[in-house]
């Protein structure tokens, strides 16, 4: 897909990603329905397989699943230059692209962590303290289910919807009940959907 | 590989004592090598890491630790390598430790991304990337599950706790309703009621 990008809608991606940021008390991850709200549904940015493929390729690779940021300034940057193919000026939207929600995520709760981590440590007996990181507890539970169900929803075949339910239902199951290694679940995975059972 | 570090001489491997790493380049290298080996969850990793192997924390700095950089915005393990930096090396450890978690796994997850472009035409590559989108969304659920037995020492108690987790789920996936409504809220209520259980 191609789309137009302004001077200020670079703005407005940045300012987005950096107000996520500093509600990402779940992780990036746990901010991923609000992203897809602004980059599919608000400004269509990019399509609903494309943002999927951000989160599943950087959950399939090693490091922080954050990395799907990265893949997600990159993917619009280079929709901004009209794709892959259209040469170095694309990509090189792209690395802007990158550059921008990366900072955006990082920059503002690595910055909040960083002043009052130092802080906390301080007066980590406060009721105050206690009260934050006890009440927030079951809403950050809360918010990983939802990442997940939305995460599924976002990815079913219109004809046949419940394929991608048993898939999670199952991975969950086993993540959660066994220490079955993750790579074994993602290349299961993997396999079943190209040979077209899911 | 750098994982084959062994404390110093004088430490008793059963005993409380910690060890700083020896410089930035230890740190960069250290947090590099914990963020490849982390596919999904880099959690355990890091535990076995940090605690187990260079010993740069006790157990229970580690869940201390953990704890703040969970709640704080922002992904946690950043958040931890940010504040284990800054303890041994200030605002520069800080820094190199989030340089060694993103740099490498950074160009690895492009290159992924990049194979993926070219090949998403194929129907047997989207179908395979439909799947393993359900199985990385069941594996966050999951997490999810796993972290549910935290919530049976809450203050507010077992119900009311299980009321907001599903509250919050509801709200937003079922709903709809943006984060930050959701965050100042439901979870501001949370933190208030919470805050009055406490004892002064």
């Amino acid at each position: 897909m191609t789309i137009h990008l302004t001077f200020s809608d670079w703005l407005a991606l940045l300012a987005q990603f950096m107000l996520l940021s500093v509600m990402s008390v779940s992780g990036a991850i746990g901010t991923v329905p609000d992203m897809h709200r602004f980059l599919v549904d608000r400004q269509g940015w990019l399509s609903d397989l494309q943002f999927n493929a951000c989160v599943t390729i950087a959950q399939a690779s090693p490091g922080p699943n954050t990395l799907f940021v990265a893949l997600m300034g990159w993917n619009v940057g280079l929709n901004a230059g009209g794709g892959l193919a259209a040469g170095p000026h694309a990509w090189l939207l792209g690395v802007l692209g990158l550059v921008v929600t990366m900072v955006g995520i990082l920059l503002p709760s690595s910055l909040i962590t960083y002043n009052a981590a130092r802080w906390g440590q301080r007066n980590r007996h406060w009721r105050s303290v206690r009260a934050f990181k006890q009440g927030m507890a079951p809403l950050v539970i809360g918010l990983l289910m939802a990442t997940g169900w939305i995460l599924v929803r976002n990815g079913a075949d219109v004809h046949r919807p419940w394929g991608v339910w048993v898939v999670a239902l199952i991975s969950a199951l086993l993540v959660w009940r066994t220490r079955i290694h993750l790579l074994w679940l993602l290349g299961a995975g993997a396999v079943a959907g190209a040979l077209g059972l899911v | 590989m750098t994982a084959s570090h062994s404390p110093p001489a004088g430490t008793h491997p059963a005993g409380p004592a910690t060890v700083c790493p020896a410089s930035l380049t230890e740190l960069f290298l250290a947090f590099n090598w914990m963020a490849l080996q982390g596919f999904g969850g880099v959690l355990t990793v890091v535990q076995r890491e940090v605690v187990e192997r260079r010993r740069w924390m006790t157990p229970e700095e580690f869940i201390e630790e953990w704890a703040v950089a969970q709640v704080m915005p922002g992904p946690n393990v950043i958040n931890l390598g940010l504040m284990l930096g800054d303890r041994f090396f200030g605002w520069r450890g800080a820094v190199t430790a989030l340089l060694g978690l993103l740099t490498v796994p950074l160009v690895l997850v492009m290159f992924l991304g990049l194979v993926y472009g070219r090949f998403q035409h194929l129907p047997q590559v989207a179908g395979a990337l439909r799947a393993m989108s359900a199985v990385a969304a069941g594996m966050i659920m999951a997490t999810a599950l796993k972290l549910l037995p935290a919530l049976r020492r809450h203050p507010l108690g077992i119900p009311f706790a299980a009321a907001i987790a599903i509250g919050s789920f509801v709200a937003i996936a079922l709903v709809r309703v943006p984060l930050l409504a959701v965050l100042l809220g439901i979870g501001g209520l949370a933190c208030c009621l919470t805050w009055r259980k406490l004892a002064p």
